[in-house]
């Protein structure tokens, strides 16, 4: 449990990061840096968008299997590590 | 030689006659000629009547026989390259198919995803479902497995930027190679059945990603009953469909964004009143001015003031006034000033206004450009109306449609009326410095380019925008690109330079993008500008000096007797100018008549070329 905390307390403190969310496989935030509307639409635009991803990548060759993904805009950089779920 | 052709019946030997029909006999062609002609004759009685067919057996009419001799011209080729394919043949087709009309709508994403038995707005539910989450042995491996994994990511961000721009300051070398072109982006429609001419447009402050644009009809007593009085305000991303509906109590002439506060718009009606309008309360206006107080006319010009507050707007109307308002307060306008050129403040004397011109630069001056084709500078913070106005520049034939400052040399400014556009000095009162030539259609708007201090806009009533680059060509314009067939009434410049909106009788927006040579600042321009700008202002300074010396000399050459030079006759009334040409009138009689005495042929004469004689003159002696 402790290990969770300073994990995400790590990330949190590097430079650049403004937030960070876990989220669950039903798209659920349980937890988070940001405020709760801005948490609540990235989780549920992100889940998807990650689980889209991931179909792609299985359809092009089930053998493989998305690792990370990154969305780079003008703005910020949204960086989404996804589960094994 | 050419093959020889055995000539039949069409030939020229011709078939004894049967009964009046039958061909006629024909000289014989020249010979190397091939005619196929029949000729035939038919009596007037038989015209009309019902055609007889009958059968007929072949006849053979030219029959050329193979010459063998000819095959020694030719020769025969071994082996042949012959190209074949066997493939479906293919056809190409295009279909336009009908517009498809799209529409964007956003999705309100509430929470989702929480069990049955945990409501998402209890916190007490949440919080405990999410601890026992974190509870889970799961949980704790993966989260530390995806932790080390994303801060590989950021450690590799924060290392390196891999996205880099690394030669960001060279600029594309020559641009002076490519011809100027505008390129269509958009085009958007009155949707109304009934089309109203777009008179004025208004880019978004921030951004630019809107635009507002008037609508009405501009034609004397052309409105009819079922004209819409809506204008609109649209999204560049969607043409088919405005953003906001404004709905004003009479059709709008102008309209304004507020360049401080992007929510706030002020229109000018055709009715005279001004209205102001806050998007985010729809399309009713906040606040109508009071009819008793407003323009007599509509309102053409209307643009916002530089104050603290940034509700400070002023207006001009062909009924002469100009008047200041207060957004807030929109009962009576906090000021007025009446554009009488004779300073006194007379409204039947007034001449009627149509472009305003406001650089913020210089909030006390402003000027007013007028129906008659004179503008008029003015000073707002004078302290008698009379002082207000400050000069008169004249020079236009017509109604003068825009005035605009050049926003890097503001002592210059361009006017547009009549069939031409011209760039004027504030110094150099009697003309303008430079102008273009004299088109076949009016122009109806200009504007400068706001990125290039040389390059300036203007439209035209046939459909035409004109660019023209000032230093490079001043005959013609730079480019002159067709954009509708019917006239174009309204331009504006988004604030890049780049992208302008122009508006048509038919109330059709077209938006353009000019090419980047038109919107790039040149190397040594805004030298070459101001040498430029210096040098006519010079020009005319000097033909003005000669012109005064020329007056001044004639005038004492011809009328000894008078004391002073008079300033013109503007500030005199109609009775007083009567009274004192009639007494200079019978002065110069008397004094010609004693002259004549003295030596008569030379006087005649130069009565005959005075050129020099006051203006209220309308008698030719």
């Amino acid at each position: 449990m402790a290990e969770v905390e300073e994990t995400l307390k790590r990330i949190q403190a590097h430079k650049g990061v403004i937030g960070t969310i876990v989220v669950n496989a039903e798209g659920i935030p349980i937890r988070t840096t940001l405020d709760n509307s801005t948490t609540v639409q990235y989780a549920g635009l992100l889940h998807q968008l990650t689980m889209k991803a991931r179909s792609t990548v299985r359809d092009i060759d089930p053998q493989n299997d998305l690792t990370f993904l990154r969305i780079r805009s003008k703005k910020h950089e949204i960086m989404v590590a996804p589960g094994n779920l | 030689p050419p093959p020889r052709v055995r000539e039949g019946p069409c030939g020229s030997t011709s078939p004894p006659d049967k009964g009046g029909r039958g061909p006629a006999a024909r000289p014989p062609p020249p010979a190397g000629t091939m005619e196929i002609v029949y000729v035939y004759v038919k009596k007037r009685s038989e015209f009309g009547r019902q055609c007889n067919f009958s059968d007929r057996p072949a006849e053979t009419n030219v029959d050329i026989q193979p010459d063998p001799s000819q095959a020694r011209n030719f020769i025969e080729r071994d082996p042949i390259d012959a190209a074949i394919q066997c493939a479906s043949d293919m056809s190409e087709h295009e279909v336009n198919t009908e517009r498809f009309e799209m529409e964007n709508e956003g999705v309100n994403h509430l929470e989702g995803g929480w069990p049955k038995d945990v409501n998402p707005l209890e916190m007490e539910q949440t919080i405990r479902f999410r601890k026992k989450v974190e509870k889970d042995e799961n949980y704790v491996n993966t989260i530390i497995q995806l932790g080390s994994l994303m801060e590989h990511c950021i450690k590799q961000n924060n290392a390196i930027n891999i996205y880099e721009e690394y030669f960001d300051d060279e600029e594309t070398a020559d641009i002076a190679d490519e011809p100027p072109s505008a390129k269509t982006i958009n085009v958007f429609r009155d949707p109304n059945v009934i089309k109203r001419t777009a008179t004025h447009l208004s880019w978004h402050p921030d951004g630019s990603k809107k635009l507002a644009v008037a609508y009405s009809s501009l034609e004397f007593q052309r409105s009819s009953k079922d004209m819409s009085y809506e204008s609109y305000i649209w999204d560049l991303e969607n043409p088919n469909r405005p953003d906001l509906v404004l709905r004003p109590s009479s059709t709008l002439v102008s309209l304004e964004y507020n360049p401080k506060d992007s929510h706030i718009l002020v229109g000018g009606c055709y009715n005279g009143q001004i209205a102001y309008w806050d998007t985010r309360k729809g399309g009713q206006p906040v606040e109508l001015s009071t009819v008793e107080f407003s323009h007599r006319d509509p309102v053409y010009g209307m643009i916002w003031l530089q104050s603290k507050t940034g509700t400070d707007c002023f207006s001009a109307s062909t009924d002469g006034q100009v008047l200041w308002w207060d957004i807030r307060k929109l009962t009576e306008p906090t000021e007025t000033l009446v554009m009488d050129i004779s300073r006194k403040g007379v409204l039947e004397n007034a001449l009627g206004a149509i472009a305003l011109e406001f650089e913020p630069t210089m909030p006390t001056k402003f000027m007013v450009g007028t129906e008659q084709g004179v503008v008029i500078t003015c000073n707002r913070k004078a302290k008698t109306p009379a002082e207000k106005i400050v000069g008169t520049y004249s020079g236009h034939h017509g109604p003068i449609y825009a005035l605009a400052r050049n926003p890097f040399f503001p002592k210059n400014f361009l006017t547009v009326g009549d069939w031409t556009a011209r760039i004027w000095s504030e110094d150099s009162k009697e003309s303008s410095i430079m102008w273009t030539k004299y088109h076949m259609a009016y122009l109806t708007d200009g504007c400068w380019s706001t990125i290039r201090p040389v390059v300036f806009f203007t439209t035209k009533m046939d459909g035409t925008l004109d660019v023209w680059d000032f230093l490079f060509k001043q005959n013609n314009p730079s480019l002159s690109v067709k954009v509708c067939d019917e006239p174009l009434f309204s331009l504006r410049l988004q604030d890049n330079g780049r992208f302008i909106g122009c508006g048509s009788k038919l109330g059709t927006v077209t938006l353009l993008e000019v090419s980047s040579g038109l919107c790039t600042l040149q190397r040594n321009e805004k030298n070459v500008a101001t040498a430029m700008f210096e040098r006519e202002t010079k020009r005319e300074k000097i033909l003005e000096a000669r012109h005064r010396e020329m007056r001044l000399k004639e005038r004492t050459k011809a009328e000894g007797k008078e004391e002073d030079v008079k300033v013109e006759t503007e500030e005199e009334t109609p009775e007083e100018l009567l009274a004192r040409v009639q007494k200079e009138f019978f002065e110069i009689i008397e004094a010609e008549i004693r002259r004549k005495e003295r030596a008569a042929k030379l006087s005649r004469a130069q009565v005959a070329q005075r050129p020099g004689l006051p203006k209220g003159w309308g008698v030719a002696l």
